[in-house]
């Protein structure tokens, strides 16, 4: 009698399968990989030539070669903190709201609103902001006009992840508050905020790393105009929008500036995230999520 | 004896909570504001050009003067359709093997570690700098076309769907997994016949939202598929253009050009909203429940 060898063809085909997957798996490292590659080599011709002095100035000059980014860099950060401070109040109250009093047909509808507000495309908020908004609210192109539209943009993820967040925190140790006679904010205060600290703190920076990167919606509301001050409502000019202004006709140095500037915007973001990402994880862990 | 009033304090405290329910509740207010606002003015605004010259504003090519009043925006929805659709083959099949590779080979080796950790790196990376890696990887050799767009789309939604199709897959009960063994079936064939089917829902709705997403992007599309202004079918050949190229372009246009840009808005919304809605619908009825 001839011994079938079950394993033959099939094992083949098995040892096939797992080898494709694990090669698409690998493609998040190739690409990331040339990323990391093809844009610092790129920004190298200009990082040689102003040396540190890219990151320390402001005077931008195409017609003679001075690139410093300071005021970018400036109008990045200031954009994105009046973002967070405008959108973090609301995500947490509209989190709060949907976690602790909302009943559950209008949580799902919040939900279902929240939802259609992350995918209204980011340059539909910037015709809007520049067309609508800013004429309506007097406003003129400006850090601020930036900054609101940016909010818009990020209330809908702070809110999600921090209702995850908060989600998590035990329903024992809420009722326990409310078995000693605590008011609906002292048990908030007393289970839910020390429960869900570290996770909103992770979910208003992920906010924050998004607000940096976008790009289309501030290019329209800005003003495009380098200015480093202390007045919201001075126009001004970001790393993203800078980069969408001008890299459709730079010549290679400019290019280059260009380039040196997303990588710098890059390692921030990146930066940003990966600190969010860590406490996030952390906070869930210890509080027994997922 | 006298009687301890337990009210007058108590109702300061109830006042305070009741307080700070209705700032959530403000908070809630403000979130509906902007979302109707956009809407309204989309409607508004964009209704009127793409209803009166119905189906012309689809099918019509975009006027080369800008100035001239009337439809045609049927060149950018061809473009979007098709940029879109490119990266969906190439990011979905890829980020679902990935996805699968993770979860049901990897688990927690280090390999696997290692390329989830870099997923959640490259779900940070701003979307212009995606444009101007695929502008320096792809654009800057074969020129303009849908499928650069493509590509940059195709790299901003692989983190997405592997994120997405992974948790997913760890819905899956386990006890699926060794029915399957326990018939026969080798570790490819119990993935592809069991635990894919019984995941596809939550995979399927998954993909919709990062299509959605990608739907609506600008800057990754900036310096990749051109500014075309005829029709022009070709995934490969020739500059095309986008619904939200076309917005941005018009934005700051003459007000013809800008009406031409709230009908491609209201266009591209409802492109999104029908993606996350049809999402919403198919996670409601099919999916696995956490």
């Amino acid at each position: 009698m001839e011994l079938f060898d079950l394993r033959g063809h099939r094992q083949h085909a098995d040892r096939a399968f797992r080898w494709g997957a694990l090669g698409a798996a690998a493609v998040v490292l190739v690409v990331l990989a040339l990323i990391a590659i093809t844009m610092t080599d790129r920004a190298r011709p200009v990082l040689g030539e102003m040396g540190l002095d890219f990151f320390t100035t402001t005077k931008w000059s195409v017609p003679t070669n001075t690139y410093g980014a300071l005021g970018f860099i400036y109008g990045t950060l200031y954009t994105a903190l009046i973002a967070i401070s405008l959108a973090v109040p609301i995500s947490f109250g509209v989190a709060l709201f949907i976690t602790q009093v909302a009943p559950r047909p209008l949580r799902k509808l919040l939900v279902y609103v929240i939802d259609l507000l992350a995918v209204v495309p980011s340059v539909v908020f910037g015709l809007w902001g520049l067309l609508v908004m800013a004429p309506a609210l007097g406003l003129h192109a400006s850090f601020f006009t930036a900054g609101i539209i940016l909010a818009i943009m990020i209330t809908p993820i702070i809110t999600s992840l921090s209702r995850e967040v908060i989600e998590t925190t035990p329903a024992t140790d809420k009722e326990a508050a409310l078995a000693l006679g605590a008011t609906r904010w002292e048990m908030i205060t007393a289970t839910v905020w020390p429960h869900s600290k570290g996770g909103l703190v992770g979910a208003v920076m992920l906010g924050l790393g998004r607000a940096m990167g976008e790009t289309i919606a501030a290019t329209l509301v800005i003003g495009n105009t380098v200015n480093i001050t202390a007045s919201p409502f001075a126009p001004g000019y970001s790393m993203p929008t800078v980069i969408a202004n001008e890299f459709g006709e730079a010549e290679p140095l400019h290019k280059s500036a260009l380039i040196a500037l997303a990588v710098t915007l890059f390692v921030i973001t990146i930066a940003v995230n990966l600190v969010a990402t860590w406490v996030v994880q952390r906070s869930m862990r210890r509080s027994g999520g997922k | 004896m006298t009687a301890i009033d337990l009210r007058a304090k108590r109702s300061w405290r109830s006042t305070k909570s009741q307080l700070v329910t209705g700032l959530m509740i403000a908070a809630v207010v403000a979130i509906f504001i902007p979302l109707a606002a956009v809407l309204w003015s989309l409607v508004e605004r964009g209704g009127g050009i793409v209803v009166a010259a119905f189906p012309d504003f689809f099918t019509e090519e975009i006027p080369q003067f800008s100035r001239r009043a009337g439809p045609g925006m049927g060149p950018a929805v061809v473009g979007t359709l098709l940029a879109t659709g490119a990266a969906t083959v190439m990011a979905v099949p890829l980020g679902v093997l990935g996805a699968v590779y993770l979860h049901e080979y990897g688990g927690k080796d280090r390999f696997a570690r290692v390329v989830r950790f870099m997923a959640t790196v490259m779900t940070g990376v701003p979307s212009i700098v995606m444009g101007l890696f695929i502008y320096l990887m792809w654009t800057i050799r074969f020129g303009f076309s849908a499928f650069g767009g493509a590509l940059a789309l195709a790299c901003l939604m692989l983190p997405v769907v592997i994120g997405s199709a992974e948790q997913m897959l760890r819905l899956v009960p386990n006890h699926l997994r060794e029915a399957s063994y326990a018939l026969g079936a080798t570790r490819s064939r119990t993935i592809l016949t069991v635990v894919l089917p019984a995941a596809i829902p939550g995979i399927v709705s998954g993909c919709l939202l990062a299509i959605a997403r990608a739907a609506g992007e600008t800057a990754p599309l900036l310096f990749a598929v051109g500014a075309a202004k005829a029709f022009n079918t070709s995934v490969f050949h020739e500059a095309n253009t986008a619904l939200s190229v076309q917005i941005f372009g018009n934005a700051m246009d003459v007000p013809a050009a800008q009406a031409r840009a709230w009908g491609a808005a209201l266009t591209l919304v409802l492109l999104t909203f029908l993606l996350t809605l049809s999402a919403r619908l198919i996670t409601g009825r099919f999916a696995m429940k956490r």
